[in-house]
């Protein structure tokens, strides 16, 4: 007997929403095998993982937060994978976002006027989509592959934050700590009441609408559909592949880029070396649990957001690596990745026959 | 004991109800260069697919000097000694040729002592390789060298060569032969596929010839004509079907004038120099060999490929041959690759989507202010299945569930209804039933009919018999002149399309 896999005639829609839920479901078996290989009950383990952080309202405030840069830079990545670009750089654009955002309050530190705070967040997006140019630029002159420039410019990205940061954008009164000065006035997001929600948040709920929009209805986004799907139908239809990949890199840069300057200006207050805990790589198993469709990926931004929260609590009261985040995040991916292989195919048990 | 290697006996292979192989026969002796021949899709690589272990015969079974066997997979055959050099190599270029060939070899080899047998191997059969070459380096030539060293290592007792010459220069060729024929005097049986009929005289000693899956001779190669061989792959059975009477050409509504493109890929024929003009009211249908420069055409007139792209093209009396499908679509022309999935529909989207795919920028109402009317669109594919008689499982299903000859049906009937004032068609009924290939006949006779243009680009010389009014031969990239219909026969035509395009002139004056 062995089990073989066998194409189906069509697409199953019932498994293009099952998928995700089994690959959490197995996420979760996965996890509770660790956690009790690791001699923590796992029960309690998965409780404080994946259930406290929503059991509070302080918890959901700060989960909110956590979702707003996966939901603004995984609506974006959705729409490149959708159509075939793999854009993996999307921290590096967070960062440059960041820093393009970061120069006004830090150059022109008295400039709190409203005005600020719309010049920050288009600056952000502007250094995000700028950055992501440069592996489009690659792409579509060299024929350069995508994900590797895209990835080894994050690691750019966050080497020349750093410099500035500690070099010529350092507090002068900051006891030498890695900081740039406080932002004040409207160099700092507008926030729901005194929590710590703030404008970023509203910001992702406008372009995962916006993108839904485009995505479903226009033609700009059936044409992301067929370029991605089938390239040479996509050349028949008259679309051209080197302007899919500009759109798509320059969109999610941008969207990367303002993710970027929301967390400064926003939960930080503050440039510092650490700018995001890995939004952008996060962003992009958001993208795939949210089956690359902008709703979904506001759901499976919400979900990965839980388990950044459940990283700290669980080092807080099990006495574990916050990384153990990572290794969930990576297991779910997998397992994605994995189901997602019973869209098109199902499988079928063969037993022996003599011939 | 049976004096044969390998004998298929009674095969049939079928796709679904197609019948790829319909009750084939074939029997090979050792020592023996046998040439499979017929034209595209008469069935030879199924047949071969099958010795190869790649392909399990519907009926019918296979011989092993004199016993049944079943060829499980490839590798099945490769320990009876079959050895196969397809005509697209699968070879990795970031590694060296050696690499490559233990790549494929069963067990586990020294390096050294398999760089010494492949030299030692390439020598005694005058295949010049390098051992430690990489093989991005190499030509193709050279690359097929690897192939069928890779071959030889396994000492096989049949060799089966996918149309070897076609990427080959005559002088490669030449250098081939020399090897197969030593291959076949130390008792090494060769099956060569080919569509060069003057090789095939020259090298092979008993010749299969397939025509739409059947066995349609067995002859001698040595003792026919390229032009018999040639009678005998296109048949001389079926009657000349007359065209539409009368048929006057109107005004030109596709003028090319010397028109070149290079190759697209590796694999692919570079157009050269090609003139064509086709008036208004006619059906203009291109004959030819697959591979030799029909979807660079396809390419060059559809303005899918404008990059590279020399001479002028006049569509509707408006140059543009700088203008990209979109604007030629404006022009009123429309177009039908030869692939149906993936090429002329998206196999994920349904169809009412597909109808989008190549009417957007010319339908009014298709998209307003960047939106998308799918109403409108799923109205036009209602229309269509309706009109063409597109049978389907579902309201309006994925095009990838649509079996091949509804699929066809439907990417010919999506152009159809917009009434274009040109159409250019690849391969309109490749793969399809009898049925549907008869609707989309008449469909395009009806269109030309209506007045508008119509370029068939076909391997299927029924087809092109029964519709075209002029015909043209495309070989190694270049056009022949096109002459009507009436004044052509097949076996002009087969001569042209073998690659005879010298002598066909000769030919046809003796004739």
């Amino acid at each position: 007997m062995r089990l073989v896999l066998e194409r189906r005639a069509e697409r199953s829609k019932l498994m293009t929403w099952l998928s995700p839920l089994l690959a959490v479901g197995l996420t979760l078996v996965t996890g509770a095998v660790i956690f009790s290989l690791m001699g923590l009950d796992p029960a309690r383990a998965l409780y404080v993982y994946f259930l406290e952080p929503v059991l509070w309202w302080w918890s959901l405030e700060e989960l909110v937060v956590k979702a707003a840069p996966l939901v603004l830079i995984g609506v974006g990545l959705a729409v490149c994978f959708r159509a075939n670009v793999w854009n993996i750089g999307a921290e590096g654009q967070l960062t440059m976002g960041a820093l393009f955002g970061s120069a006004l309050p830090i150059l022109w530190h008295e400039f709190q006027s409203f005005p600020v705070m719309v010049l920050m967040l288009a600056l952000g997006a502007l250094g995000g989509a700028l950055y992501a140019a440069i592996p489009a630029f690659l792409r579509t002159r060299f024929g350069t592959n995508e994900i590797l420039t895209s990835l080894m410019l994050v690691y750019v990205a966050q080497l020349i934050a750093d410099w500035f940061i500690r070099g010529p954008w350092r507090d002068p009164a900051g006891f030498n700590f890695p900081k740039s000065v406080q932002f004040e006035g409207w160099q700092l997001l507008p926030t729901l009441g005194d929590g710590r929600i703030h404008l970023g948040a509203g910001l992702a709920l406008v372009a995962v609408a916006v993108l839904y929009v485009v995505m479903s209805r226009t033609l700009k986004g059936f044409e992301v559909r067929v370029v991605g799907t089938a390239p040479r139908a996509g050349t028949f239809a008259g679309f051209s592949s080197k302007r899919m990949v500009w759109f798509c890199l320059l969109l999610s840069g941008g969207l990367a880029g303002l993710a970027g300057i929301c967390e400064v200006a926003g939960p930080s207050g503050h440039l510092q070396p650490a700018i995001s805990p890995g939004y952008g790589f996060t962003a992009i198993i958001v993208a795939f649990l949210g089956r690359l469709n902008p709703v979904g990926v506001l759901v499976a931004g919400v979900m990965l957001g839980i388990s950044y929260l459940g990283g700290e609590a669980a080092q807080i009261d099990l006495g574990i690596s916050d990384k153990t985040a990572q290794v969930f995040q990576g297991i779910l991916l997998f397992f994605i990745l994995a189901c997602d292989t019973l869209i098109l195919y199902r499988i079928r048990l063969l037993r022996p026959h003599t011939a | 004991m049976s004096d044969f290697l390998l004998e298929a006996v009674h095969i049939t292979k079928k796709f679904g109800d197609f019948a790829a192989n319909d009750d084939v026969t074939l029997r090979l002796r050792p020592g023996e260069i046998h040439a499979l021949l017929g034209e595209n899709g008469a069935g030879k690589s199924t047949l071969v697919k099958m010795m190869y272990g790649a392909l399990q015969p519907t009926e019918g079974e296979l011989h092993w000097r004199g016993k049944p066997v079943r060829i499980a997979n490839p590798a099945a055959a490769r320990s009876l000694g079959i050895g196969m050099v397809f005509q697209h190599f699968s070879l990795f270029e970031a590694l060296s040729v050696t690499e490559n060939i233990a790549l494929a070899l069963p067990g586990k080899a020294g390096m050294q002592e398999l760089s010494a047998r492949i030299a030692a191997v390439s020598r005694e059969y005058g295949l010049p390789l390098e051992p430690g070459a990489l093989v991005a380096d190499l030509s193709v030539g050279q690359r097929q060298r690897i192939e069928i060293v890779r071959c030889l290592l396994q000492e096989p007792a049949l060799l089966i060569m996918d149309e070897p010459t076609a990427v080959l220069t005559p002088q490669e060729a030449d250098q081939l032969f020399v090897t197969l024929r030593r291959l076949a005097s130390e008792g090494c049986a060769i099956l060569y596929i080919s569509h060069r009929l003057e090789e095939v005289k020259t090298l092979c000693h008993e010749a299969t010839i397939l025509r739409r899956g059947k066995v349609v001779a067995t002859v001698d190669p040595r003792r026919e004509t390229a032009a018999s061989l040639a009678r005998h792959m296109v048949g001389v059975d079926v009657a000349v079907v007359s065209t539409r009477a009368g048929a006057v050409a109107g005004e030109p509504i596709l003028t090319l004038d010397h028109v070149s493109l290079p190759a697209d890929g590796p694999f692919g024929t570079a157009l050269r120099d090609v003139s064509l003009r086709i008036g208004a009211g006619e059906i203009v249908a291109i004959a030819g060999v697959a591979g030799n420069g029909q979807s660079e055409l396809f390419d060059a007139v559809s303005g899918e490929r404008v990059d590279g792209l020399t001479g002028s093209i006049t569509l509707a009396g408006q140059v543009c041959a700088g203008r990209g499908i979109k604007a030629r679509r404006a022009l009123g022309a429309a177009f039908v690759p030869e692939e149906r999935l993936g090429h002329g529909a998206v196999p994920d989207f349904p169809l009412s989507q597909n109808v989008i795919l190549t009417r957007f920028a010319v339908d009014d109402g298709m998209v307003r202010r960047g939106l998308v009317n799918l109403g409108l669109a799923g109205d036009v594919a209602g229309r269509v299945a309706g009109a063409f008689d597109v049978r389907t499982s579902s309201n309006d299903p994925e095009a990838r569930s649509l079996s091949g000859g509804n699929l066809q049906k439907f990417v010919i009937g999506r152009e159809l209804d917009r009434k274009p004032r040109l159409l250019v068609v690849n391969q309109p009924t490749w793969g399809v039933d009898a049925g549907a290939a008869a609707v989309i006949r008449q469909a395009l006779i009806d269109l030309a009919e209506g007045g508008s243009a119509v370029l068939v680009i076909s391997q299927d010389l029924d087809e092109i018999f029964a519709i075209a009014d002029r015909i043209a031969v495309i070989s190694r990239g270049e056009l022949s002149e096109a002459k009507p219909t009436a004044t052509l026969d097949r076996e002009a035509i087969g001569l042209l399309m073998a690659g005879a395009h010298e002598t066909a002139s000769h030919d046809k004056a003796a004739s």
